[in-house]
Formats: structure tokens, C-alpha cells, sequence
């Protein structure tokens, strides 16, 4: 049986990992897809800043003693809608550059049928 | 209702306001959308200006959003040095909607005005912030806006660009929101001037999470700042941008700058620890070499607007050089350099501009080209600007550039900094020299027959405006300085402003 801290620590590093080898590809859906997943990590790291905790409430109640940082979950709430619009508008100004530019390389290179890889 | 009391939020709400105003009337009433922009610009400088005289007194202010008391809800802090940026914000953002108008630029687009409204919300918000978290947020309300802004007039030089800029963005913000993770956890606030006071408490467990923390905020501030070796997105991005946003763009790396000088002494100060001053041993190394790589690049640039690019990086540096003793006779010389430099750095954008509207097919590649109308005006103009960015008397660069050297002469890696500031000097008069004389002294031949434009004369009202206010800025040095070093003073005393922000006791 894992712990909850391995499961959540792991499953940021490997999206983390993901996250920077696709965001560094040369093709900017790569790119997106990479940074999306890092975002993906950034935001679980920010919810798990708060503390893990199992079955707390985060709201105050005469009832109950022990509580659930409630912060963390408000900033995470503001990161996914940030990242969220962010990606919506890198995704856009991709496939424009693209259609203007005939070019779906990051650096703008022509793109080369030759080099890609089969996908 | 006290309007007085409310004045510290009125230069966010004032463009929140606007840029939606201008938005619903742009597409049927364009006049009145500009009409909206200008007014809401010269609002937002006179609220700068009454808070700079308001914060005059040294009393740092705070204005609690909500009525919610200070360690919970989002406060705003005014002292000297942000009543400084919103002046600049507000002096900068007349000068590019001046040119952007003057020039027709803003009609390549139909959102130029809102774009540049909300642009001016973030860059307000993150100057008046007291909380990390929501200095986050502005951070990205300005970014946002800056992408728009970035592939205003659109072409494929600029959506590449744009793409470079967004990605690279992205990925600071994400590194951004992992140092306020770990220091939220550290610490459990996100007010900046309670963060100061609760690191001290910090388990020596933890010291090394919290260095990791400090250096990981303080880099994505050297990001947005544009330090060696995190610069690379700022020449592409900033000279194929529309140059009226390139002019906007230059107190963009001082947001970093001043992210800078507000959260190390304030959170990273003398009691943090592992972080006490943890950014310190490497900015100086990092600041000299992005001075020296601006002013290479100002050198070898084949473009005006690529030149007026990495005129930026190398004067961020310079000014970092200064900022990076973290004393305060050096950071009131850098405050003083950091005005002079992103008003210099915007008039050599529009001077730019000035020239390529001139040369037709030439553009503003630094190449001799035929004679071309207002010839003598733009290169008294392009002179002007160079001697101010480069640091020669009389205007401020010179004073600015003096100041810094004679305030960092008593630290221990001072033959470091002189040398730099000197051999860049140097470099920038020579960089300049060679565009100068290319552009204005010779006359080649006539490439492709190409007759150069006729231009009015009332594209070179923004940049002669910067050139006067830099004129403003040497002349009036004294009180410049003394704001400045008053400022510094403030920043540094960061118990003070917990004191402020937090009440007494």
C-alpha cells in the first residue's frame, strides 16, 4: 500500500517530467499538450500546499475541530481558470500562426516532411 | 464616502472601467473610443501624481479591499516607490496611445484600446499589491493583455514571436505559482509583509525548501526582468512588435525589477534564514553580464527597433547592477536610473518607428539609404535619444549612470560594476554612432525606386515629449533624487511598512 504523499508527489514529478520534455519539442501541439500538463502538475502541487488531508471540512462549523486549509483550494480554483484561458488563447495563436505562416514549429523553421517522426 | 480614501484603488479601477467602455463604442464610434483611452490615461496620472504627493510624507498607506482586515484579505500598499511606477505607468501610456494614434497604428487592429487599458490595469495592480498571490494575478492580467498587444497589426513576424512569448510566459507563470506554493506552505499567508515576519519562525527542517522557494521566485522575476541568461524572448518579441506597444513594453522588464526591490527586502530581509538575501551573490554576476550583452547587441543590431531592444536589456542591467547591493544610496541611484531608462528605451522605440515610416523599403534597417523627408529633425531626434540611453551628457542618463557608480564605489565588488557600466558606455556611443551615421550622414543608392513617404511631422510628437521629460528629469535631478532615495529608504525598512500593513503590535 502506497501512501497518499508518494501517490500525489509521484504523480506531480511524472506530469512535471511530461510536462518539460514535450514543452521543449520543436512542434507547438507538442508544445501545448506539454505545457498544459505542467499546469496540470503546478496546479495539484499548489492544491497540495495546504497539506494532504483526508475528510476535513474547510468550512467553519461549531461541530467540527479540525479543518482543511481552505486557502490553497481557492488559489488552485484561480490558477485552473488562469491556465485554463491561457491555454485556450496559446492554442489559437498557434493554429493562426500556422495558417499564416504554413509553419507549425515553434521557431517558426519550414516545416520538414522528412525529419518528422510518424505520430 | 470619502473619494480621498478610495484614491489608492483608483488607478486599477479607473482602466477596468475604461477598457470595457472602449470595447462596446470601438467598432461603431472610434472617436470616442480614443476619446475614452485618452481620458482614462490622463485620470490614471492624476491619481498617480496625488498619490505620489499623498505618499510625500512617508506614511505608507494601505487600502484593505473589502473592508477585510489585513493578514486576510488583499491589501494594497502605497508608499514613495509605488506612486513612482504609476507615474511612469501613466507618463508611458500616454506617450504610446499619443503615437499609436498620431500614427494610425491602432487601427491595424480592432482592440488596440481596450488591450491597452487592461495592460495598464495589471501593470497598476502589480505596482500597488501588498499580497503575493494577487501580484500573481495582476501578473497575469498584464501578460494577457500583453499577447494581444504583442500580435497587434499581426504578419507572420509577430505571430511567431507571439508564440516564443506566450510559451515562454506560460512556463514563468507556472514557476511562479510553485514559489508561491512552497512559500505558502512554509509559511500560511500570502500577505507579503506578514510572509516577512513569519519566515523568521521557519524549523531549520525546512531551510533548505525555503532557499529553493526564494531562488525559484526570484528567477521568474529575472525572467520577466530580462537578466542574462533567462533574456533571450526579449529582442525577437520586443522589435517586431507594433513599435507604439514596444514603447509600452519597455517598463514591462521593470515590472520585474520592481517585483524585485518590493519582495526581497521585504520577504527575503535579514531574518529569512536560508533565504536572507539568497538572490543577492548572484544578481550582481547576472546584472553585469546582461549590461554587457545589451549593450553588445546595441553594437551589432541590424535594425533600429532590434538596436532599441537590447538598448533595454543592457540598461535593465545596469540598472540591476545597482539594485544588487540592496543598499540605500545604490537603490535610490537605481530608482532614479530605472525612470530615466524605460522613458530613453521607449523614445528609441518610437524613434524607430520614426525612421522606418520615412525610409519605404529601407524600413529601420540600419543601411544607408536615400535622403528621406525631416531628415535633419529625426536624426537630432535619434541623437538625442542615444545620448540619453548611452549615458552622455546632458540629459539623465548621464546623471543616472553617474549616480549609480558613485553609490555602488563602497561595496566590495565595485571594480566589477565600473568597469561594466564604462566598457558598455562605450560600446552603446559606438553602437549608436555606426546606426546614426549609416541612417542619417550617408546616402546610398536608390535600391528598387521605391520614392520615400512624405510624412507629417506629428509622428515625432511622442518621442520629442520623452526626449522632454528626460530633459525634466536631468534638470530636476535634485528633488528627483531625494524622491528616490526616500523611496529606497522606505522599501528597505521593511519592518516599517509589516508595521503599516499589519498595524501596530
Amino acid at each position: 500500500m502506497i501512501s497518499l504523499e508518494f501517490l500525489v508527489a509521484s504523480a506531480i514529478g511524472v506530469l512535471v517530467a511530461g510536462g518539460i520534455y514535450l514543452a521543449l519539442r520543436g512542434r507547438t501541439f507538442q508544445v501545448v499538450l506539454g505545457l498544459t500538463l505542467f499546469s496540470y502538475a503546478v496546479n495539484l502541487f499548489l492544491f497540495a500546499s495546504g497539506r494532504l488531508v483526508v475528510n476535513r471540512a474547510p468550512i467553519w462549523s461549531k461541530t467540527v475541530t479540525e479543518y482543511a486549509d481552505p486557502l490553497p483550494q481557492a488559489l488552485v480554483l484561480t490558477a485552473i481558470v488562469i491556465t485554463f484561458g491561457m491555454t485556450a488563447l496559446a492554442v489559437i495563436l498557434m493554429l493562426r500562426t500556422f495558417l499564416e505562416t504554413g509553419s507549425d514549429q515553434v521557431d517558426g523553421a519550414p516545416c520538414d516532411d522528412a525529419e518528422d517522426e510518424p505520430s | 464616502m470619502n473619494l480621498a480614501l478610495h484614491l489608492a484603488i483608483a488607478p486599477i479601477v479607473i482602466p477596468a472601467l475604461a477598457a470595457p467602455l472602449a470595447l462596446l463604442v470601438m467598432r461603431r464610434r472610434r472617436r470616442l473610443g480614443i476619446t475614452i483611452s485618452f481620458v482614462s490615461c490622463f485620470a490614471m496620472l492624476a491619481a498617480a501624481i496625488a498619490l505620489t504627493v499623498q505618499s510625500g510624507d512617508g506614511v505608507i498607506r494601505t487600502y484593505e479591499l473589502g473592508g477585510w482586515e489585513a493578514p486576510f484579505g488583499i491589501v494594497l500598499v502605497t508608499d514613495r516607490l509605488s506612486a513612482i511606477m504609476l507615474v511612469l505607468a501613466a507618463v508611458l501610456a500616454l506617450l504610446a496611445l499619443l503615437h499609436a494614434v498620431v500614427t494610425k497604428a491602432d487601427r491595424d487592429g480592432w482592440h488596440f484600446h481596450p488591450l491597452l487599458q487592461f495592460q495598464l490595469l495589471g501593470l497598476n495592480g502589480a505596482f500597488l499589491t501588498g499580497d503575493l498571490f494577487n501580484l500573481f494575478v495582476f501578473f497575469e492580467v498584464l501578460l494577457i493583455a500583453s499577447y494581444g498587444l504583442m500580435v497587434h497589426g499581426q504578419g507572420s513576424a509577430r505571430l511567431k514571436a507571439g508564440v516564443q512569448y506566450v510559451v515562454v510566459n506560460i512556463i514563468g507563470s507556472s514557476l511562479f505559482l510553485i514559489a508561491l506554493g512552497l512559500l505558502y506552505s512554509l509559511t500560511g499567508t500570502l500577505n507579503m509583509a506578514q510572509m516577512g515576519l513569519r519566515i523568521a519562525a521557519i524549523g531549520p527542517d525546512d531551510q533548505w525548501l525555503l532557499r529553493v522557494a526564494a531562488l525559484l521566485l526570484v528567477s521568474v522575476f529575472a525572467l520577466k526582468a530580462a537578466l542574462v541568461p533567462l533574456h533571450l524572448w526579449l529582442p525577437r518579441t520586443y522589435a517586431v512588435a507594433t513599435p507604439a506597444v514596444a514603447a509600452l513594453f519597455a517598463i514591462m522588464t521593470k515590472v520585474g525589477v520592481y517585483s524585485l526591490i518590493r519582495v526581497v527586502p521585504q520577504v527575503l530581509g535579514d531574518d529569512a534564514g536560508s533565504a536572507a538575501w539568497a538572490p543577492a551573490p548572484y544578481l550582481l554576476p547576472a546584472a553585469i553580464l546582461t549590461a554587457v550583452v545589451g549593450f553588445a547587441g546595441v553594437f551589432v543590431a541590424r535594425r533600429l527597433s532590434e538596436q532599441a531592444a537590447y538598448a533595454i536589456i543592457g540598461s535593465t542591467g545596469t540598472l540591476m547592477i545597482a539594485v544588487a547591493a540592496w543598499q540605500v544610496d545604490t537603490l535610490g541611484a537605481a530608482l532614479y536610473y530605472l525612470v530615466h531608462s524605460t522613458l530613453a528605451g521607449a523614445a528609441l522605440f518610437l524613434i524607430a518607428d520614426v525612421v522606418a515610416r520615412r525610409r519605404a523599403s529601407f524600413s529601420d534597417t540600419i543601411t544607408s539609404g536615400p535622403a528621406f523627408c525631416q531628415r535633419q529633425s529625426v536624426a537630432l531626434l535619434f541623437l538625442a535619444a542615444a545620448i540619453a540611453t548611452v549615458g552622455l551628457p546632458p540629459l539623465s542618463g548621464f546623471i543616472g549612470k553617474l549616480l549609480i557608480m558613485e553609490s555602488v564605489a563602497d561595496t566590495a565588488s565595485w571594480g566589477w560594476a565600473w568597469a561594466a557600466i564604462l566598457l558598455t558606455t562605450l560600446a552603446g556611443v559606438i553602437g549608436f554612432a555606426r546606426a546614426g551615421s549609416a541612417i542619417f550622414w550617408k546616402e546610398g543608392p536608390v535600391s528598387d525606386g521605391a520614392e520615400p513617404a512624405r510624412v507629417p511631422r506629428s509622428d515625432m510628437a511622442a518621442p520629442a515629449i520623452a526626449l522632454l521629460l528626460l530633459t525634466a528629469l536631468a534638470a530636476g535631478a535634485g528633488p528627483a533624487t531625494a524622491f528616490g532615495n526616500a523611496a529606497a529608504a522606505q522599501v528597505l525598512d521593511a519592518p516599517a511598512t509589516a508595521r503599516a500593513v499589519l498595524g501596530e503590535g
